[in-house]
């Protein structure tokens, strides 16, 4: 399977110099798992990678106030789930938001998410030196009963802004 | 906010508990003899005997409804962002490769939160998966009494302004004849749930 990653860097009018400890965050793959209507909750998936070190603080979506870092865990047969605060994206190495692991939950939806449509998100990044900078990802809708760590191809559903 | 509560895992520990008692008793007239179960054999296990519950159409459902089918049981609720949308794919593909044997599975969903989950969203939640798969929304004391009787853990947990639900992600498997017979783990593939499925089907012949 060939992974195509597409460089989404933008956002850096708040910055500076822009030559110096810019995190270079590439974003794969990312989808949201469809809704039926009266379903206030979702999850975005994606596979992030940075060239320096950095990590994912924070997500919005014109879908909804409430976008938050999660990670999923198994516990003795149990499914826990938990806000988390960030998630790390070391230098070089790709950090996967999947079923079973962290994703994005998106939270009192304003309307329903129809497969074949796209969903906005702003991912919040933050340099090891503590600069901001924003994401913006195009995410695919995927069918409610989607196969995790399927892996195929929408198309080049996203891109940078 | 990072929660590591002493509570959870005492509870835990309950839950844990039953399946090593199970292991020890001897009251089954007919034990199965399943071999290599990547599931848990709940042959002999003394609970999750039976429920009462209403389904999506205002039904009264007890297990004995389902005679004649291999029943599959999960716990979960429509928020849940993957591991209930995954076992219930999962059961799809169960069913479809089981080829006609699939047509003997009969999936029955029970909400977590029947707060949330509306009759109405539960049928179109099933709706999406396939229109055969039952969903039974209990009352917070139906609820409270089935979790109980099939030793299954939930428990709501805040979540900015919202909740979430942390719930027991096995599913337990009857025979034919309503029997619960083994359960299986979240993270069995498909292929290694049909084997096990095949395993209970074949109690009925
Ligand atoms: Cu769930």
């Amino acid at each position: 399977m060939q992974r195509t990653f597409i460089s989404s860097l933008i956002g850096l009018a708040l910055l500076g110099a822009a030559s110096l400890a810019q995190a270079q965050v590439t974003v794969a793959e990312p989808w949201v798992r469809a809704t039926v209507a009266g379903q206030q909750a979702t999850g975005a998936f994606m596979a992030l990678q940075s060239t320096d070190q950095a990590k994912l603080v924070g997500v919005r979506s014109p879908l909804t106030q409430q976008a938050e870092i999660h990670e999923m865990v198994m516990d003795k047969d149990v499914m826990r789930m938990r806000q988390v605060q960030h998630i790390d994206l070391p230098a070089g190495k790709a950090v996967e938001l999947k079923p079973g692991s962290y994703h994005i939950m998106l939270m009192g939806l304003k309307q329903q998410v129809n497969a074949g449509s796209n969903v906005d998100l702003t991912l919040l990044i933050e340099t090891a030196a503590g600069q901001k900078q924003e994401i913006a990802v195009r995410a695919p809708v995927r069918a409610l009963n989607a196969k995790s760590g399927q892996g195929h191809h929408d198309g080049h559903g996203h891109k940078a802004h | 906010m990072k929660a590591s509560h002493p509570r959870r895992r005492l509870l835990l520990g309950l839950l844990a508990t039953p399946f090593v008692l199970a292991a020890c008793k001897d009251s089954t007239p007919k034990q199965a003899a399943f071999s290599n179960l990547e599931g848990v054999n709940l042959s002999s296990a003394d609970f999750g005997k039976d429920f009462a519950l209403t389904d999506t159409e205002g039904q009264r459902r007890t297990l004995a409804d389902y005679r004649g089918k291999v029943v599959l049981i999960f716990f979960g609720f429509t928020q849940c962002p993957d591991v209930c949308p995954t076992a219930l794919t999962r059961a799809v593909d169960i069913k479809e490769q089981l080829g006609k044997d699939g047509d003997k599975i009969q999936v029955l969903f029970i909400s977590v939160d029947p707060e949330r989950d509306s009759n109405e969203l539960l049928r179109a939640y099933m709706q999406a998966f396939d229109p055969g798969f039952v969903a039974l929304r209990p009352t917070q004391e139906e609820l409270a009494k089935t979790a109980q009787d099939f030793k299954v853990f939930y428990q709501k947990v805040p979540t900015g302004s919202s909740y979430t639900m942390d719930h027991s992600a096995l599913t337990y498997v009857y025979d034919t004849h309503g029997k619960l017979q083994i359960a299986l783990r979240h993270t069995q593939t498909t292929e290694e749930a049909v084997a096990d499925l095949r395993q209970v089907l074949a109690l009925s012949h």
